[in-house]
């Protein structure tokens, strides 16, 4: 988005002699776009590369500890190995899919619940009034207080690593869909009902979709906080999981694990966040492009 | 039963609290009947009523005192027989324009594909069949209030509501939104109040002008525009009719706006 923005710019301020065809002027935009995309594309490896090249010289020749910070080779080779052979007590991939399954149960149930509470308090002003200070004072309840709670209630398995990405994702949902459903527009809600539209229909035809962007919002940040949530779960109490494997490195001070694991819950937090934002583009739309910011 | 008018304010109050808990009128002791088909147009100084008083006709507000009937019925709850065009723009960005257009028969329970033969006639009647698929964003200003009056009219509104609909567009386009809205309203014979602060879009338009005094409102003075019709907006404003009547509203429009200054300062 930025780039386009970018792009904008530098066309404006190229003054073509009079005289040049609309083709001459198009083909000059695209050769212009894509020269700056290879640029940045350029830029960002060149510093990837020198990022890690200078941890990894730093490392080797002593001015930081390898034995505290790893280096990039080695946390390379350490991830291949957990990869072929797993820990002892299970493939990597199990430990993965255990913290991802954890993560992902507590997302969906933690944002469907916060959909739906925050729409029926955000239309409900009574309810609203009521509930705020319970809901005031839960979410003053650092969330990760509860890890051991839920462990004592839930056991060492799965389900008490799904509560608390729970938690931790539903208050997030949950304030944005009722602010969302607060900002609806005035005239959009009146002009609904008096085209016909029972409060069932408000709800879902004008309500609903104009809390959808502040909806998405939260599931951006949120699927990162379920991610916390289950790590922070498995390290407090668990058998496998990433959290698990981390708090496992830890104890026989296996440094390039732990920053091997942190990688891979980098690339499926990025992951995640790119499927986020395909399903939001696809439903927005309708919405005009963002304006170029400069 | 078809002398019953279609609406009628009888000694309507309209009070709301003041942020710091003082009760002040908006409304006073306002009546006005508007006759089946008639084009009633209110104009008055900003602030003084109006919307409020398009408000309790759908039945959205409800007065203070006093009573409002819709054809002869005290209004309860919101009438199907109302069709209201919002100032803002009030169409549904995340709906294309078809989508748009069907949400009031939709809304009312009709079948699916009867309603979308209909929009996809009322998109032909304002000139818009082309654009079925585009999104609000994605018209210009004058499209935009074309697909709002398609998603009035597609109701068969018997009263049509209109809240300075066509202040936000340029005076061309504004004089086209005229002529078509006029041709869409002879074709249905609705009952029309039209709020607007351009008086010029009044006399061409209306049948009775309502000039209404700073708040609280009441009616200051009815003008009837002798004007016959079928008019041609972009001509009659050269009338000579309609440039004495344009002056004797401006006379008292203007006393009104004064005396709110006045009250204000
Ligand atoms: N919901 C409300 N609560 C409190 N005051 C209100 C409310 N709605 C309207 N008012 C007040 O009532 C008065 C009349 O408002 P209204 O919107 O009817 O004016 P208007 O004649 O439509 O003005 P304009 O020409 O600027 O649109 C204003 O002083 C406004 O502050
Ligand atoms: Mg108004």
């Amino acid at each position: 988005m930025s780039t386009a923005g970018t792009i904008a710019i530098n066309q404006s301020e190229i003054i073509y002699a009079p005289g040049t065809s609309d083709a001459e002027i198009e083909a000059a935009a695209i050769a212009a776009s894509r020269r700056h995309r290879l640029l940045v594309l350029a830029w960002r490896l060149g510093i990837l590369a020198a990022l890690l090249s200078l941890w990894e010289g730093a490392a080797r020749s002593g001015v930081i500890d390898a034995f505290f910070y790893s280096y990039p080779t080695a946390i390379a080779a350490r991830l291949c190995e957990l990869i072929v052979e797993g820990t002892d007590e299970a493939s990597l991939w199990y430990h993965l899919w255990l913290t991802m399954e954890e993560a992902i149960i507590g997302f969906f149930t933690g944002s469907a619940l916060g959909i739906v509470c925050g729409v029926a308090l955000g239309r409900n002003k009574l309810a609203a009034d009521i509930f705020a200070p319970y809901i005031k004072t839960l979410n003053a309840i650092p969330r990760v207080v509860l890890a051991p709670i839920f462990i004592l209630l839930l056991g060492f398995g799965l389900w008490s690593k799904v509560a608390l990405a729970f938690v931790m994702v539903f208050f997030v949902v949950f304030s944005n869909a009722f602010q969302g459903v607060r900002e609806a527009d005035r005239a959009m809600i009146a002009n609904a009902q008096i085209l016909g539209a029972k409060p069932w229909a408000v709800t879902t035809a004008v309500i609903i979709p104009s809390a959808m962007s502040w909806i998405f919002a939260s599931l951006h940040i949120s699927f990162s906080f379920a991610i916390v949530g289950a790590i922070v779960g498995e390290f407090v109490g668990a058998r496998y999981g990433i959290g698990f494997l981390i708090q496992e490195a830890r104890g026989v001070h296996d440094t390039a694990a732990m920053y091997a694991a942190i990688v891979l819950i980098v690339i499926v937090v990025l992951t995640a966040e790119w499927v986020m934002t395909r399903i939001e583009n696809r439903l927005a739309r309708w919405r005009p492009p963002p304006t170029q910011g400069h | 039963m078809s002398d019953t008018p279609a609406i009628e304010l009888i000694n309507v109050s309209r009070r709301f609290l003041s942020p710091d808990g003082h009760a002040f009128s908006t409304l006073k002791d306002f009546s006005l009947t508007v006759r089946r088909g008639e084009f009633v147009a209110l104009v008055g100084p900003t602030g003084c009523g109006k919307s409020t008083t398009l408000n309790l006709i759908t039945g959205l507000g409800h007065p203070s005192s006093g009573q409002v009937k819709v054809f002869g019925k005290p209004v309860s709850g919101i009438d199907p027989r109302i069709g209201f065009t919002f100032q803002a723009d009030a169409l549904f960005p995340w709906r294309n324009v078809i989508d748009n257009v069907v949400a009031g028969p939709l809304f009312r329970g009709r079948a699916k594909a009867e309603a979308y033969d209909k929009a996809r006639d009322w998109l032909a009647r304002v000139g818009l069949a082309k654009f079925e698929r585009h999104y609000p964003h994605q018209l210009s200003g004058g499209m935009k209030k074309r697909v709002a009056l398609a998603q009035t009219f597609i109701n068969n509104p018997e009263i049509l509501l209109m809240d300075e609909p066509f202040s936000a567009l340029d005076v061309q386009t504004r004089v086209l939104m005229h002529e078509e809205l006029l041709r869409l309203w002879s074709e249905t014979g609705a009952a029309v109040v039209f709020v607007t602060h351009d008086l010029e879009e009044a006399i061409g338009l209306a049948d009775t002008v309502y000039v209404l005094t700073t708040r609280p409102a009441t009616i200051k003075s009815v003008h009837r525009i002798d004007i016959p019709r079928p008019r041609i907006i972009s001509e009659v404003r050269y009338d000579e009719t309609f440039i004495a009547i344009s002056r004797r509203i401006w006379a008292d429009l203007k006393e009104e706006v004064e005396a709110g200054t006045l009250a204000a300062a």
